[in-house]
């Protein structure tokens, strides 16, 4: 099967997700996006790689922060930004999303971002464009979120360029987390040899290990040694579907506290794909301390979203 | 309307013919088989070198979307999918709108389906009102109007006491009772197995547990009211073998299989092809691989279409969101025979399972080419392929997770009641 | 035609380069061929009176290239490094081969995102000749006329020192 996010040269036409795209175009992104760090720090934070085009943020799914960095990244590339939040109410669903995707087409948009709270949304999406437009996925469902996979291990090179020899934990919800399955598959694919789920078996998707990871129920146990730690957000609906007592149970045996994290290396670094819910999987002294890498994340995201929107566009 | 159909290759199961045999049909019933009868002079002759002739299929679940669905498909349309699809008779669920609870929609419907004087149709009417699980429907009276056996579609009944007095009920007159199993809080939003592509993709997933418990459940129910059950649309292979089981130990109970399922596992989802979303889901190989098994050992008795088309746009959906189901009436015969031929198993015992076997489970006299049985016979060339695409097929159903394959085995005459509905 | 040596032409270049240095005054290569150049001048800038403060750096102008759009983003882009101040500073480009003007425009935008200049002086080992902009070398160790079918590059032996080759496309 023809992988949808690739040209028949192999080069990256849509990003989906990271499952399926080969370790040389990760690397490619990453790379790209060293150079645009270093141009967030200049006086005109702006290159003119998108001057002319026309950058569509597609939200069916409510999301502030994670709109605002595509936007920021596609202006500092000077693209023009149109930013759609479309509301999932079921009146919404009468105009189709592909009816949509024609609408913004007709006005000659060239890139879409697209978030949606069902997974596949995005692959969808990208089947039904005209051949000239490129899909980013911001988030669909549960299945991935690739730009935040990226930016996690880019920073995670900054930090600990080592990848060959890094043993990383993913903590909390990952039944629920299209971010942990893109951190996975980004891990996995660039060779860290060791990565590690570590929560509930109600908060774990059947047959997880199959992704290529150690599950661990024990936090102690499963940070013991780790380089790094990626802290996964809890959402308070898992207390109501009976996936969990309460947020104070969990913060006992889940949340990452100063003690916890005394298992890790003394040098592990701690990230969190935000927002972080204080308290519940993270104590704010950690979040707040000297191993925390958490808002160099944030810097990191533009850069790395700028890069995948210079790749499609030149493709 | 007298018909010689020559040279062609009969296969009939019940009879044990598997042979080249000429058939002959007077008074639209069968009057001779290999030799033609006395005095038997041919109004019309049907040339069937290198065809095969086989009874008209028995589809035991076939959704005709009348009444109610009719921007789905409706009884013209999905009469004629039927008859290029050699299907001659049929079972119709209940899930109509409105439901099938009342006798007058019942023979509201027979009658319109008479009309056309294609496939026999035979509905199932539902086990409880509006299907909602609370009071049992008037049975004796829906079985008068024509319904074979009583079935829930795709809604569990979650009260137990309300399942258990159902069946109690259908028992008392020997009613069959016709369940998929699948319990409602386990399945409750899956979309797809809950295994290692649900994991990858992102989709809630439907353990097999949710279909495993649910047999244990009916099977038990059965066997202390004496119901007899046909379980619908088995996927597990833990529900093979519970099934294995029960049949060894003297349970009454049927089950089929759905076309779909014996080609299919959670892999063919592929990138979300929303054609994939069925119900059951397709599971994992190892469960593919145990329903090809029970098929062959006895355990499942047949195979059905489980024929659920849906209008063009309700599949353009994610896939969680695309409406399930897949249309069926005219790929049931190719995809048995590609199965029989996958697994190198003997065409006539294929044939088996989608004309004599569904026929003894609606309890109707179907499914073998008997000397003065109704002349329903299906004619198809073994060796022709055609690609499964929107234009080749008369269901308005479209869906199918098979859409852009070539198939091998082309209907080329169906006849029902000895005239001739297609070719 | 006899390919120059690389090495003679730069001893020429430093020598050409080195009334230029005064006080706030920047020497940036452009990657990669100008960027070797640049790392080998500087040392031997610094030394020339006014050249103790010499700023260095290095622009990648992958992200201003007028080609984008035909042929994407270079599959090396390496980051851009200016560590010091534009604004006001006397810049000497280095690149090594001086063909279209092109790199050149797109070097001179990167530069001005940075902050506004008070020269740019640039200086090539060799201009080939074909330019397609308003745009020539102030500085230029060779001159010389190719034809569109030929390649010159400058490439560098792993002891640092340098030497041409010339392909010809067909």
């Amino acid at each position: 099967m023809q992988n949808p996010q690739l040209t028949e040269d192999s080069e990256l036409k849509h990003l989906l997700s990271i499952e399926g795209l080969p370790k040389r175009i990760l690397n490619q992104i990453l790379d790209t996006a060293e150079s645009f760090v270093g141009v967030a720090e200049r006086e005109v934070k702006k290159v003119p790689l998108l001057r002319g085009k026309t950058v569509c943020n597609l939200f069916f799914e409510n999301s502030t922060r994670t709109r605002t960095t595509f936007e920021i990244a596609a202006k500092r590339l000077s693209a023009d930004v149109i930013t759609l939040n479309v509301s999932t109410s079921s009146q919404a669903k009468g105009e189709t999303i592909l009816d949509t995707i024609d609408n913004l087409t007709a006005m000659h948009a060239d890139m879409f971002v697209v978030r949606h709270a069902q997974s596949g949304a995005a692959h969808m999406i990208a089947k039904h464009v005209a051949p000239h437009i490129s899909v980013i996925n911001a988030g669909d469902g549960r299945h991935a979120h690739p730009t935040q996979g990226l930016l996690d291990v880019f920073t995670i090179r900054k930090y600990k360029p080592e990848m060959h020899n890094l043993r990383v934990a993913i903590v909390g919800d990952v039944l629920h987390s299209r971010v942990a399955r893109s951190e996975i598959h980004a891990l996995t694919t660039l060779g860290v040899p060791e990565v590690r789920v570590i929560a509930p078996k109600t908060l774990l998707p059947q047959d997880v290990e199959k992704l290529g990871v150690h599950v661990y129920h024990d936090m102690n146990e499963g940070l013991k040694d780790v380089d790094v730690v990626m802290m996964l957000r809890l959402q308070n609906e898992r207390m109501a579907g009976a996936m969990l007592p309460s947020a104070q149970e969990y913060f006992k045996t889940y949340g990452l506290t100063a003690e916890k994290l005394a298992q890790a290396k003394p040098d592990a670094i701690v990230m969190h794909p935000g927002p972080m819910n204080r308290g519940v999987e993270i104590d704010s002294a950690v979040a707040d301390g000297s191993q925390s890498v958490i808002l160099p994340q944030v810097t990191y995201g533009i850069a790395v979203r700028m890069a995948v929107m210079s790749i499609l566009a030149g493709n | 309307m007298k018909i010689h159909i020559k040279n062609g290759h009969l296969i009939d199961p019940k009879n044990g013919i598997d042979a080249k045999q000429d058939i002959y049909i007077a008074a639209g019933k069968i009057a001779g088989i290999g030799k033609a009868p006395e005095g038997f002079v041919a109004n019309q002759t049907i040339d069937a070198t290198n065809l095969v002739i086989i009874p008209g299929l028995v589809d035991l679940s076939a959704r005709l979307r009348e009444p109610g669905f009719e921007h789905k498909a409706t009884l013209e349309s999905e009469m004629l999918a039927a008859a290029a699809g050699g299907i001659t008779s049929l079972a119709c669920p209940p899930d109509t709108d409105p439901v099938l609870d009342e006798p007058g929609l019942v023979e509201m419907l027979k009658h319109r389906a008479k009309q056309f004087n294609q496939a026999h149709v035979y509905p199932l009417g539902a086990l409880t009102n509006q299907l909602a699980g609370k009071e049992i429907t008037e049975m004796c009276e829906l079985s008068e109007a024509g319904c074979v056996g009583f079935s829930q579609a795709d809604v569990a009944i979650k009260d137990t006491q309300v399942l258990w007095r159902a069946m109690q009920y259908a028992a008392t007159f020997g009613f069959t009772v016709w369940l998929r199993p699948e319990e409602p809080y386990l399945a409750k939003d899956g979309v797809a197995h809950d295994g290692e592509v649900a994991a990858r993709l992102g989709l809630k997933g439907i353990p097999a547990a949710a279909e495993t418990l649910a047999i244990a459940s009916i099977l038990r129910i059965a066997k202390e009211t004496g119901a007899k059950v046909h379980l619908c649309r088995l996927s597990t292979s833990e529900g093979v073998e519970m099934v294995r089981a029960a049949k060894k130990a003297g349970q009454q109970v049927t089950c089929d299989v759905s076309a779909n399922h014996l080609h299919l596992t959670d892999f063919d989802i592929g990138y979300f092809d929303a054609n994939t979303h069925l119900k059951p889901p397709a599971r994992s190989q190892r469960d593919k691989t145990a329903l090809t098994n029970g098929l062959a050992d006895g355990t499942i008795d047949a195979i059905c279409s489980d024929h659920t088309p849906v209008d063009d746009d309700a599949k353009l959906y994610p896939f969680a969101e695309a409406e399930a189901g897949a249309t069926g009436l005219e790929l049931l015969l190719p995809l048995t025979l590609k199965w029989a031929e996958d697994n190198k198993l003997k065409l006539s015992d294929a044939i088996k399972h989608i004309t004599q076997a569904p026929a003894n489970i609606l309890g109707v006299a179907a499914g073998n080419l008997s000397v003065n049985a109704s002349a329903d016979i299906c004619v198809f060339d073994p060796k022709q392929y055609w690609k499964i695409e929107a234009k080749a097929l008369l269901s308005q159903g479209k869906n199918t997770p098979f859409l852009g394959l070539e198939l091998a085995g082309k209907v080329k005459y169906t006849l029902v009641n000895g005239h001739v509905v297609h070719g | 035609m006899n390919l120059p040596n690389a090495e003679t032409l730069f001893e020429t270049l430093a020598e050409r380069i080195k009334p230029l240095i005064k006080a706030n005054t920047a020497v940036v290569g452009i990657h990669s061929g100008g960027a070797w150049l640049a790392e080998r001048l500087l040392p031997i800038l610094c030394k020339v009176q006014g050249g103790e403060n010499l700023a260095q750096g290095i622009l990648d102008v992958s992200f201003y290239r007028d080609d984008f759009h035909e042929r994407g983003l270079h599959s090396e882009t390496k980051p851009s490094q200016i560590p010091f101040d534009v604004q006001d500073k006397n810049i000497i480009l280095i690149d090594d081969v001086f063909y279209t003007g092109r790199t050149i425009r797109a070097a001179m935008n990167e530069l001005f995102d940075y902050g506004r200049p008070a020269s740019i002086t640039l200086a090539v080992l060799v201009n080939r000749g074909g330019r397609e902009l308003p745009i020539a070398p102030q500085i230029s160790a060779f001159d010389t006329e190719l034809a569109e079918s030929q390649n010159l590059q400058l490439l560098r032996h792993e002891n640092g020192t340098f030497y041409f080759t010339l392909e010809e496309n067909t």
